[in-house]
């Protein structure tokens, strides 16, 4: 009988400790990241030229250029990083439950996710658009031809939602052929089960490489949804938010301002003061979001400006190719524009 | 213990606390009482606990999202369903496609499991190894894996829609599916559907009249040629009285696809096969254990009695057999439905593909999503432990 009571007792302590530690969440994510010395950020299983491991093993992409910078804001240096693989499917639970900090995996801004997911958006690092690619000998040249086809989707995308919407509004029939992850979507297209294969443009280009023949297939003038991608953190820690998005807001304005990897020290005795308040010489911008002055001289000397990162992971400076287009910035006709730090 | 000090007679003696403390009966109610207590509290705080974490990230929760409008697109519906319709309904479809598939896969893996378990035990050397071999390889080798090779496999050797290959009875075969042509039933159908079920009725009445001969008079009649006739003719004559009202919607191709017809998609295929194949290997192994179970003096008896082989398996083995085979192929029958989860990797749209997988992603309402999941197997489970517990029970060995 004592044993009993002992190990009820014993029992009930252990499981009131537990309760409470479940529910006192209220350090800053940016408390928790410094402890850890680390930074979870979710990413890509695989896209080529937004993130991607290389021949080495090391995550190359312009995705993963946002969680390097934010790991040199926090720690100047860029490899105090744990990238999470997460397929479509997985990332939301992942970020909601807390196993990942911030989430940089080609992700559409839309309305519910920033609202009723418990999510917030920091910024758009790629303006994309949903598209089609075909295999060539189908002689196909439009969207709209595709009547009837078989067409390959991965769940857990805004992709499948807009392929619906776009068929329904079109009255045209089509069926879906749905897979949860890349690699077997890929494979059913290439093995002829679907006609035709959808999801955003950027990722269209970067998979046509990685088929084979790329001559092979071709990606239709039609662009049928707008998917605003961008970074992803937690609602409720507004600190964690500015963070990121003033990461990505430097790095942008950075490319405005002409301040690259390789002349930011000479920027340092630039008379500029835009410059001079982005480099952390002027004013307290970073202790306003908890983080050293010299948190976005950090980010340039590591990782580079939004042009450089974009050049080297999927513009003209890499294997895709891409032309800036609306991702060009602002004043050079595209849609990138980041407020200024003042 | 006080116990055997206690008087004869309790009723009149009053009992101090300590006679109650130390009275198993009652102590074993307060110590129940008292972890069913902690059980409830424990299982209240985690929902508690979830429900103000999910409240302080901003999470909807709660369950009207099932009345929303789902916005996408499945490729195999039973029952009518278009993406105006609720998520509600995108449920019912997901769960409607893993019924169909863990049903038929549940009696095609039987069927095969037995026809391979009494193989393996066969006299014939080259029938018995061949079993073996089936048995051992597929059992061994992962069912996600197995999955993969089916459906890639079938995939890479099936040919394109331009070019499919032509059944018998107007059916083609390609890369998108197995075309039927679809019935289409006219006006008088109800005449030939009656024909069916009084064929049916016919059929039970003369098996319950040979029985009642069997056991009377020890003559067994057969039944096979007039219960044939009763189930085959009888539509047929009410078919022709009603006017063939039967005609056929023939798959024709169209620019990518075959249009029209009914269509069977190689993800269902590959998925029944795989299923089916892995299944029946573990199933076969069952049988072989339940028939080695029986004593052979049972088939020395009955070979004594004059029974030919195939009545000693069938009245003397068999059901004694079963005996040993029911409990372990319950198993079976949950994995194999608990397995077909694994659709989601090839393309069938199951309960998890649509309503863990798609429905979870739109909605982000992740703990009713999966809550809502694991209770329909948990269901699907229990019903078919159920089912199987009452067909256990009736042919359990009657001890007199």
């Amino acid at each position: 009988m004592r044993y009993w009571v002992a190990g009820c007792l014993a029992l009930l302590t252990a499981m009131s400790q537990l309760a409470g530690q479940a529910g006192a969440q209220t350090t800053s994510t940016l408390d928790t990241v410094k402890a850890r010395g680390q930074l979870q950020c979710g990413v890509n299983t695989g896209l080529a030229g937004f993130s991607a491991p290389d021949d080495a093993g090391t995550w190359k992409g312009l995705d993963v250029d946002v969680c390097r910078a934010i790991s040199a804001a926090i720690f100047k240096d860029t490899s105090k990083i744990k990238f999470v693989p997460l397929t479509a499917k997985e990332r939301f639970t992942a970020l909601q439950s807390g196993e990942i900090d911030v989430l940089s995996r080609n992700t559409t801004w839309t309305m519910s996710r920033d609202t009723a997911a418990g999510l917030s958006f920091a910024g758009i690092n790629y303006y994309d658009g949903q598209g089609f690619m075909v295999k060539k000998s189908l002689d196909v040249v439009s969207a709209k031809e595709l009547s009837g086809a078989s067409i390959c989707v991965q769940t857990g995308t805004t992709t499948e939602l807009n392929l619906a919407d776009y068929f329904r509004s079109n009255k045209i029939e089509y069926d879906p052929v749905v897979f949860e992850k890349l690699p077997e979507v890929l494979a059913a297209y290439n093995a002829g089960r679907c006609d035709a294969f959808t999801t955003d443009v950027s990722q269209l280009y970067s998979i046509r490489l990685t088929l084979g023949n790329a001559a092979d297939h071709i990606v239709l003038p039609e662009i049928i949804s707008k998917e605003p991608l961008g970074p992803v953190v937690r609602q409720g820690d507004a600190q964690w938010g500015n963070i990121v998005r003033w990461t990505l807001n430097a790095m942008i304005n950075a490319e405005e301002l002409a301040v690259t990897q390789a002349n930011v020290d000479q920027m340092k005795n630039s008379k500029n003061p835009e410059i001079r308040r982005l480099l952390g010489l002027e004013g307290e911008y970073g202790k306003a979001v908890g983080l050293d002055a010299d948190w976005a001289y950090q980010i340039l000397k590591l990782v580079g400006n939004y042009g450089e990162s974009f050049d080297r992971n999927v513009g003209a400076g890499s294997p895709l190719g891409i032309a800036r287009g609306q991702n060009a910035l602002w004043k050079d006709g595209g849609l990138q524009y980041a407020p200024p730090i003042r | 213990m006080k116990g055997p000090s206690k008087p004869p007679s309790p009723a009149k003696v009053s009992r101090s606390l300590s006679d109650y403390v130390y009275d198993p009966k009652t102590r074993g109610l307060v110590l129940q009482a008292l972890v069913a207590l902690l059980l409830v509290w424990f299982v209240g705080s985690i929902i508690e606990n979830t429900i103000r974490n999910l409240e302080a990230q901003g999470i909807a929760s709660g369950f009207d999202f099932l009345d929303n409008t789902a916005g996408f697109d499945i490729s195999q519906t039973l029952i009518a369903y278009t993406n105006t319709m609720t998520y509600a309904r995108a449920f019912l479809v997901g769960l409607l496609n893993t019924l169909l598939v863990a049903v038929v896969g549940i009696f095609l893996a039987t069927i095969v499991g037995f026809g391979i378990g009494i193989a393996r035990l066969s006299g014939n050397w080259l029938v018995a190894t061949l079993a073996s071999v089936y048995i051992e390889t597929l059992r061994n080798i992962p069912p996600l894996l197995m999955l993969f090779a089916v459906y890639f496999g079938v995939l890479k050797t099936l040919p394109s829609p331009r070019d499919s290959l032509e059944l018998p009875l107007s059916s083609y075969l390609n890369t998108r599916g197995l075309y039927f042509p679809a019935p289409i039933w006219g006006d008088g159908t109800w005449l030939f559907l009656l024909g069916l079920v009084a064929g049916l009725g016919g059929v039970v009445l003369l098996y319950f009249r040979a029985r009642r001969k069997f056991i009377l008079t020890g003559q067994a009649p057969s039944v096979a040629v007039p219960a044939a006739g009763l189930i085959i003719g009888l539509p047929l004559v009410a078919f022709v009285a009603a006017g063939s009202p039967l005609a056929f919607e023939y798959p024709v191709a169209g620019r990518f696809n075959l249009k029209g017809g009914l269509v069977v998609q190689p993800e269902f295929i590959a998925l029944l096969a795989g299923l089916t194949l892995y299944t029946a290997a573990f199933i076969a192994e069952i049988v072989r254990s339940g028939i080695l179970a029986v004593h052979k003096g049972q088939r020395e008896a009955a070979a004594a009695l004059g029974l030919h082989q195939g009545q000693i398996m069938r009245l003397v083995v068999i059901p004694q057999a079963l005996r040993v085979i029911i409990p372990p192929l319950t198993n079976q029958y949950l994995n194999l439905t608990k397995n077909s989860s694994l659709a989601v990797a090839i393309g069938y749209p199951d309960l998890v593909s649509v309503f863990a997988g798609t429905v979870l992603n739109q909605t982000n309402q992740a703990v009713e999503v999966i809550l809502i999941t694991m209770s329909v197997y948990l269901l699907l489970s229990l019903l078919t432990s159920l089912f199987m517990n009452w067909f256990n029970a009736r042919v359990a060995l009657v001890e007199r």
